[in-house]
């Protein structure tokens, strides 16, 4: 009697996920544990609490990857408001650290309402082209930017020109899927080439510090050219093979900056070498093909629309981290998916997931 | 109707998407190329070049400090010798505010105005990110207090580090000389001698005297810590160690009880006094009053101080045994008698008039003897015991410079010793090339040598200048028939390691050729001046060995033709000085000494008992009845080398755990 208990409760757990992702997800999941026990010098307290948001984010994948996608997206039109709601409290009354306003104190905890507006800004520009699915014209698309723009402009003004870009970037996929028109793509994009000397005199102090500091980190190397030339040292440090588990110099002896989150590729990059990079590479691309396959079976278009976004967003995500710890990417504060620690993150990132296992649950 | 269009757009609309699909498909597989081949970049090509930046990172040097050696007399007493106490650092890069932070350690330490005076200086000679004191010798409870509120100060440290301390301060100032922090003079200097990582982390420097004439030797050599260091600085762990060789030790031919009961018979008068173990050159006393405090120098002197040092008419920074010259006065008869004898201008038995004046033929200038009346006729040896000049007067003018000079020449007199110190002045032992090039710039007839320039020569006036140092050496060289050392402060260097003690050269530099009979000739007239009618009888009174010397008057200013020299009448700076050169025992002679004291008068009075009462104490060790409770060194226990080479080694091993015991920062 207790076996088929059992296995109706395995069924009743197992039904909603994605195995393929799963398993992705699985091993990375194994990977960051390592890296995060080695980047806390060998400390438990990281690692429980890693644990702890791991949990309630698979509460939440499971819990959203239940539920189909239409009801879903009814939550839109709602969440999206709350958020630009917030954005303009932030605007007018949020709490300003280090020179930006990102935060709402809320008494108990203070929350970053741009964080929400990464799920929610693309949730309501799919469930607009969905409402409009049959009579789209020119000017839905035109509607949609402003949507986009309302929140992203906000986010822009606090200033937090790496949250802005990742949320619009978002945004601007959908439209991408929804079928803008390629020669407005490539217009904007010539146009967006054309407009970065106005964008870079629009820009603060302190951004346009970080793009010079790409473009050569040595100009600073002890301002704001550190954190690059530290994490680029630990990367070429480690190798092809890398200097071993718990053996990177550069991680403990406190040369990277911000070692369990922005940064702690640059601590597996360390101890894992190239073979680690590629491997962790890899896994990346399977979940986001595994992303574009349930995107390709989507039934409705805003399955379509939200499976593409979120597989394009999660790879933006794994792709500007890397790449700003590699030196490659101007250093925006984007952790890395499923390895940086972090709650908040972690919690957004799963939710995503736990969308897009929806959508694949809803085939045709 | 509408149906099929409507599916057919949509199956239009299907392979658009799926277009959109691969194209993003596409471009996210290209940017995860690019990312892999930055990593192969990073990892594979540039692997060696970050992997020696994150080397660098890591490993730190960290030099460990010798301790410098040790200064001990010949009986082991300890005149310079290192201790650990805790300093107030600061480094102006790490502080925002270094005025602030002054202000506010001030509340917490006592800073005086000296201190912060020297500070200023420091800063401005320092570059940004070097910890210089603001404090040194912090008090046990200073420390203390320091320590608890360190984390308000980032960048101020307090560390233990070793300072040098010279007991007996004034005493040995002008032997030992002292060490300073290190200057961009000294800097050039170890550069060129390749010496600067032997001096890393090393903050001082042997500047003057035996500190800086042995620096080599006592300064070690430095030791390195490679410490695995973090992003901030903080060392880790130690991967390898290479220990510091501590600073050899010196030993002294000085004896500081010696020393001491000189200084005491001094007082306050001003002057010099070198006395040397005729039997191998070593130094057993080099005084030169008055002396200084070189504990000032150490850490720099602030400018009032060294103003005032300077500018003290008494010149206490002159190291008058070294680099004073003075004329000898009567001093050199026993060295003119030595030249006439060996150039056959006289023969031991020629008896010759001593009047009350001399004249040089077709002039009427008097050259007068010290006695107005005279000596009479005597001979050489009695010339010497009651010290007339008009018999050298004639003496000298009958040889001529040219006889006189090669002779003299040979003690020493006019050249430099060759004593381990820096800086010593090489006096004048007139000649006529010595003549022709001094006054070289100036018409011919100044330089040109006058028949007459010799007679005051004959008397050790006139050109003649020399140091104490080249008297005593010239003296003991006498005493010793002819067997000449190169006078050495150092006896021995003495490395505690390997308990192996290098010995200073003794052999003779030179051995004078003279006829031994002409050396005993002059030794018995010296020995006379202690005997009843010679200028020095009252000091050969109730000797228990015996004694030679030679009293001398050095004139300061020319007295006028007719008129009489009156002490009284001359300010006390323009008074004569008091010479009197000596050696004891006669036979075998264990000790030759050079006294000069400044502006006393007759040779006799001042001099002479300063050196009776020294060769008293070193040949018998009596102490004057008057000074005995005053002598702190006289009692002193003596060890033997192997005594103290083991206490030296106990000590180097405190404090070496000094060095270590730095608070963790």
């Amino acid at each position: 009697m207790q076996t088929p208990l059992l296995k109706r409760l395995w069924q009743f757990v197992r039904e909603p996920l994605d195995g393929w992702l799963m398993l992705f997800l699985g091993l990375v999941f194994v990977l960051s544990m390592l890296v995060l026990y080695s980047a806390s010098n060998q400390s438990f307290d990281k690692i429980d609490n890693k644990l702890v948001y791991t949990v309630l984010g698979l509460v939440v994948m499971w819990g959203a990857a239940r539920m189909r996608p239409q009801s879903i997206m009814n939550f839109a039109p709602p969440l999206y408001a709350l958020g630009v709601l917030l954005l303009l409290a932030v605007h007018f009354k949020g709490v300003t650290v280090n020179g930006s306003t990102r935060w709402l104190e809320l008494g108990i905890t203070r929350i970053q309402p741009s964080e929400i507006m990464k799920i929610a800004l693309p949730m309501m520009v799919a469930w607009f082209f969905q409402r409009f699915e049959l009579s789209l014209r020119w000017w839905h698309y035109l509607a949609a930017m402003v949507l986009i723009v309302i929140p992203g402009g906000l986010v822009l003004k606090q200033p937090d020109l790496g949250t802005a870009t990742l949320i619009m970037a978002a945004g601007f996929f959908v439209l991408y899927f929804a079928g803008l028109s390629w020669k407005v793509l490539i217009g904007g994009a010539v146009a967006f080439a054309a407009s970065l000397p106005v964008v870079w005199n629009l820009m603060h102090d302190y951004q346009k510090k970080r793009v010079l500091t790409l473009i050569d980190p040595m100009e600073d190397p002890l301002g704001a050219g550190y954190h690059i030339i530290q994490s680029m040292i630990a990367i070429g440090s480690g190798g092809p093979f890398g200097k071993g588990w718990l053996n990177g110099t550069q991680t403990h002896l406190d040369y990277i900056p911000e070692r369990t989150t922005d940064f702690i590729f640059a601590v597996y990059s360390e101890e894992f070498g190239l073979i680690g990079n590629i491997i962790l590479v890899v896994l990346y691309l399977l979940i986001v093909s595994r992303g574009l396959m349930i995107t390709a079976r989507a039934q409705t278009l805003y399955g379509r629309l939200m499976g593409g976004t979120i597989t394009m967003s999660f790879f933006v995500y794994a792709f500007v981290n890397m790449g700003m710890v590699a030196g490659i990417l101007p250093v925006v504060g984007v952790p890395l998916p499923l390895v940086s620690y972090g709650g908040t993150a972690t919690l957004t990132l799963m939710l995503g997931l736990g969308m897009l296992m929806s959508i694949g649950n809803t085939r045709r | 109707m509408s149906r099929p269009t409507r599916f057919k757009n949509t199956q239009a609309e299907e392979g658009q998407f799926q277009l959109r699909l691969v194209v993003a498909y596409a471009i996210m597989v290209l940017l995860f190329l690019l990312l892999v081949s930055r990593f192969v970049w990073l990892q594979v090509m540039q692997h060696e070049h970050f992997s020696t930046l994150a080397q660098n990172n890591r490993i730190s040097l960290v030099p460990i400090l010798p301790n410098r050696g040790l200064i001990v007399d010949r009986n082991g007493v300890i005149l310079a010798q290192n201790y650990s106490a805790y300093t107030l650092e600061l480094t102006p890069s790490k502080m925002a505010d270094l005025d602030a932070t002054v202000a506010e350690l001030s509340k917490l330490v006592n800073v005086t105005p000296r201190d912060l005076k020297l500070f200023k200086k420091l800063r401005a000679e320092s570059r940004n990110f070097e910890a210089i004191p603001l404090k040194a010798k912090l008090s046990e409870e200073e420390a203390a207090r320091m320590a608890a509120h360190a984390w308000r100060f980032p960048g101020v440290e307090v560390k233990a580090r070793l300072f040098r301390d010279y007991p007996f301060k004034e005493l040995t100032s002008h032997v030992l000389g002292y060490i300073g922090r290190i200057n961009t003079k000294d800097v050039e200097r170890l550069e060129e001698d390749d010496q600067t990582t032997n001096y890393r982390g090393t903050t001082y420097i042997g500047k003057t005297g035996l500190e800086y004439t042995y620096e080599t030797q006592l300064h070690g050599t430095v030791g390195f810590e490679e410490m695995e260091t973090d992003a901030g600085g903080r060392a880790i762990r130690t991967l390898r160690r290479t220990p510091p060789i501590n600073g050899q030790s010196l030993h002294l031919a000085l004896d500081i009880r010696l020393q001491e009961l000189a200084d005491k018979l001094f007082g306050k008068r001003r002057g010099a006094l070198v006395a040397i173990d005729p039997r191998d050159g070593g130094v057993l006393a080099f005084l030169s009053k008055p002396g200084f405090d070189p504990s000032l120098f150490i850490d720099g002197i602030d400018s009032q101080t060294w103003k005032e040092l300077n500018e003290d008419w008494e010149k206490p920074l002159v190291n008058r045994a070294l680099r004073g010259l003075y004329p000898p006065g009567s001093t050199f008869k026993p060295f003119m008698a030595m030249a006439a004898l060996e150039t056959g201008a006289i023969g031991p038995n020629d008896i010759r008039p001593a009047p009350g004046y001399f004249t040089l033929p077709g002039s009427s200038h008097q050259f007068r003897d010290s006695k107005p009346s005279g000596n009479g006729m005597v001979n050489l040896a009695k010339a010497i015991q009651v010290s007339s000049d008009t018999f050298f007067y004639k003496l000298a003018w009958d040889m001529g410079i040219d006889r006189i000079h090669p002779v003299v020449a040979q003690f020493g007199l006019g050249s430099k010793t060759g004593i381990d110190l820096d800086g010593e002045a090489a006096g004048v032992l007139p000649s006529k090339e010595w003549k022709a090039k001094r006054f070289a710039k100036y018409r011919p007839e100044v330089g040109r040598w006058y028949p007459a320039d010799v007679v005051s020569i004959g008397i050790g006036q006139g050109f003649n200048a020399y140091t104490p140092l080249q008297m005593a050496n010239g003296v003991a060289t006498l005493a010793n028939d002819g067997a000449m050392f190169k006078p050495h402060l150092v006896q021995q260097v003495v490395d505690d390691r390997h308990a192996k003690a290098t010995p200073i050269n003794t052999n003779p530099v030179r051995r004078l050729a003279f006829k031994p009979a002409h050396f005993e000739y002059v030794k018995r007239g010296m020995q006379a001046v202690l005997q009843p009618g010679g200028t020095a009888a009252r000091i050969g009174v109730n000797l228990p060995y015996t004694m030679a010397g030679k009293t001398g008057t050095a004139q300061v200013v020319q007295i006028k033709q007719g008129a009489k020299y009156n002490a009284g009448a001359l300010a006390e700076r323009y008074r004569d000085h008091s010479w009197f050169v000596a050696f004891a025992p006669v036979e075998a002679p264990k000790i030759a000494l050079a006294v000069i004291v400044e502006n006393a008068g007759f040779g006799a009075a001042a001099a002479a008992p300063i050196a009776r009462a020294l060769t008293d104490f070193y040949l018998t060790g009596k102490v004057p009845a008057d000074l005995s409770g005053q002598l702190q060194t006289v009692k002193t226990e003596t060890r033997s080398a192997a005594e103290i080479a083991r206490a030296q080694a106990e000590r180097a091993a405190e404090e070496q755990e000094g060095h270590d015991a730095n608070p963790a920062p």
